[in-house]
């Protein structure tokens, strides 16, 4: 009953399980032929890789994978923010920072985190770190980017109102800059967030060889592939597409709790 | 022209911005008293440089050349004692109306948290928001938002009030009951206030003193002494006397807005430009 009124009230719930319904008929209807651009496809069906998940979700590996993903996603992302906002902030109220920082900054940031994956395994003693790093960089940039550019394009007049009623500069800081700042933040943290699932996956691929266990969700897809098992990969991929989803959901939950005055965006 | 009992005096002051190759007078020369507990009225054609002249006496600018002194002391930097409501809303979007009120009083700590709140909670009466006080700015009409600065200004208890237009943007309804709102507030307080605007009769029906700025570089072109009864209302304006103060002012405004529309046309100003950028290099 309560459940009843509660989708009436929110009807992009079941509009989104309609799509994702419709996607899975189309799916299914056209492989089940076996035919695809006149050859025969190997690509399988959503009903067998449904049956497969089944047993899949019965063995403690595949949980094994999801832990070690998300945890390396947490522990690269948490760093990113944490090192990236005071970054981006300081770049931002300083310009002497800025000077010394920002073309070396600007130098770094065009190498894609994948190209870093050879040098951080040499540089980080554990392959665990190297991971880490790796997705670290990957979100880093965007949350600096976008805590710089927030920072710098705070409204004047904020600034000045607060001069005016006595504000001295840790304060202006403190109660105008980093509260207007906050939704760039939050963006940075959206983007860096998507940017660390690509980094994960690729990441795992190239540098986790050989273990089942702590490989992570990028090898499991791997691992399935040259294994022969075509259906796993395939689950393997739903699974990073569903965690990434959890993952950016938990974080606009976040925004809106944290900024109940910023008009909630998509 | 020097009249000791002014609040406030611009003496002779100017200001210019230079950029690479060209040095643009905002102000030149500027000399205007300011009377403790009148309302002061500054008008002049659009863009002659009356935000500039605001950014000054709330010391968010310096001048070149000139003094701007309070009761005799020259004006340094941004205080309290100078309260601007500005253009549009500049309320603080992550506090609420209540949060947006306190927020001076709150960090200089001259007052007790429950002084604060008491005084907050009056003036957020008198402004008609105390059912809004838990509401963000974004949740408020227009009219609400420029009532929730005035009450921001105001309980900081500055001797100057600045507005820099600062009902633009409302609709001509809001406007109007802003201005009624507005006027009421000031005859009951007579907080001294000088007031920025480009519309004539917003100008008549709120000034003591009617100041007319000329075309950039700015100065006073003219001062005219509004002396209408108070308390007003929009009424008055379809007075003889407010009719009379109309034409006076529009007239030089209109010389002013004809100097500008003159001066836009001339192609010699655009050359001037060149060839002060070929000096440079030479």
């Amino acid at each position: 009953m309560t459940l009843k009124i509660y989708l009436r009230k929110h009807p992009g719930i079941w509009r989104g399980v309609l799509s994702v319904l419709t996607i899975l008929l189309g799916w299914e209807c056209y492989i089940q032929g076996k035919i695809w651009l006149g050859y025969p496809s190997q690509v399988p069906v959503p009903s067998a890789i449904l049956a497969r998940w089944a047993d899949v979700i019965m063995e403690g590996s595949y949980w094994m994978s999801w832990y070690s993903s998300y945890s390396r996603v947490l522990a690269g992302f948490a760093i990113a923010m944490l090192l990236g906002i005071p970054f981006g902030l300081l770049l931002a109220v300083n310009r002497t920072s800025r000077a010394l920082f920002f073309p070396v900054f600007e130098i770094l940031r065009p190498i894609p985190p994948l190209a870093w994956v050879p040098a951080s395994l040499i540089f980080w003693p554990t392959q665990e770190m190297s991971i880490i790093f790796v997705i670290f960089l990957g979100s880093f940039y965007a949350v600096v980017i976008n805590v710089l550019g927030g920072a710098k394009n705070v409204d004047i007049r904020y600034l000045r109102a607060a001069q005016s009623m006595g504000a001295n500069q840790w304060q202006l800081f403190r109660r105008v800059i980093f509260p207007a700042t906050l939704p760039s933040i939050f963006t940075g943290a959206a983007v860096g967030m998507g940017i660390t699932w690509e980094v994960v996956v690729a990441a795992e691929m190239i540098a986790v060889g050989g273990r089942v266990y702590g490989g992570g969700l990028g090898f499991f897809v791997w691992n399935s592939f040259v294994g022969g098992s075509i259906e796993q990969a395939v689950i393997g991929m739903l699974s990073i597409g569903i965690a990434g989803y959890t993952a950016s959901s938990l974080l606009r939950y976040a925004g809106r709790r944290l900024m109940p005055w910023h008009t909630s965006q998509a | 022209m020097q009249d000791t009992k002014a609040l406030l005096q611009l003496q002779a002051v100017s200001r210019c911005y230079q950029s690479a190759w060209a040095k643009d007078t905002i102000i030149e020369n500027l000399s205007l008293d300011i009377a403790p507990n009148k309302m002061t009225v500054v008008i002049g054609p659009s863009g002659c440089g009356k935000s500039t002249l605001i950014n000054l006496i709330a010391g968010f600018e310096k001048p070149d050349s000139g003094e701007i002194l309070l009761e005799g002391k020259p004006v340094k930097g941004p205080s309290h004692e100078r309260m601007v409501v500005f253009q549009e809303s500049a309320l603080m979007p992550w506090l609420n109306v209540y949060e947006n009120i306190i927020f001076g009083p709150k960090l200089r700590k001259e007052r007790s948290m429950a002084e604060i709140k008491a005084e907050a909670e009056a003036l957020l009466e008198k402004v008609g928001l105390s059912v809004f006080a838990q509401q963000y700015p974004r949740q408020l009409s227009g009219g609400m938002q420029r009532r929730a600065e005035l009450a921001r200004a105001l309980i900081n208890s500055p001797q100057l009030m600045l507005m820099d237009e600062p009902f633009r943007g409302l609709d001509a309804l809001s406007h109007e009951l802003m201005q009624d709102f507005f006027l009421k507030l000031f005859e009951e307080t007579r907080n001294t206030c000088l007031f920025v605007t480009s519309e004539v009769d917003e100008a008549i029906l709120l000034a003591d003193q009617l100041a007319i700025l000329s075309n950039r570089p700015a100065q006073v072109r003219a001062v005219l002494d509004i002396d209408l009864p108070r308390p007003r209302t929009q009424e008055i304006l379809n007075s003889p006397e407010a009719y009379a103060y109309k034409r006076q002012a529009l007239e030089l405004l209109y010389e002013e807005a004809l100097k500008n529309f003159q001066r836009e046309g001339k192609p010699d100003d655009f050359l001037e430009a060149y060839s002060q950028q070929e000096g440079r290099h030479s």
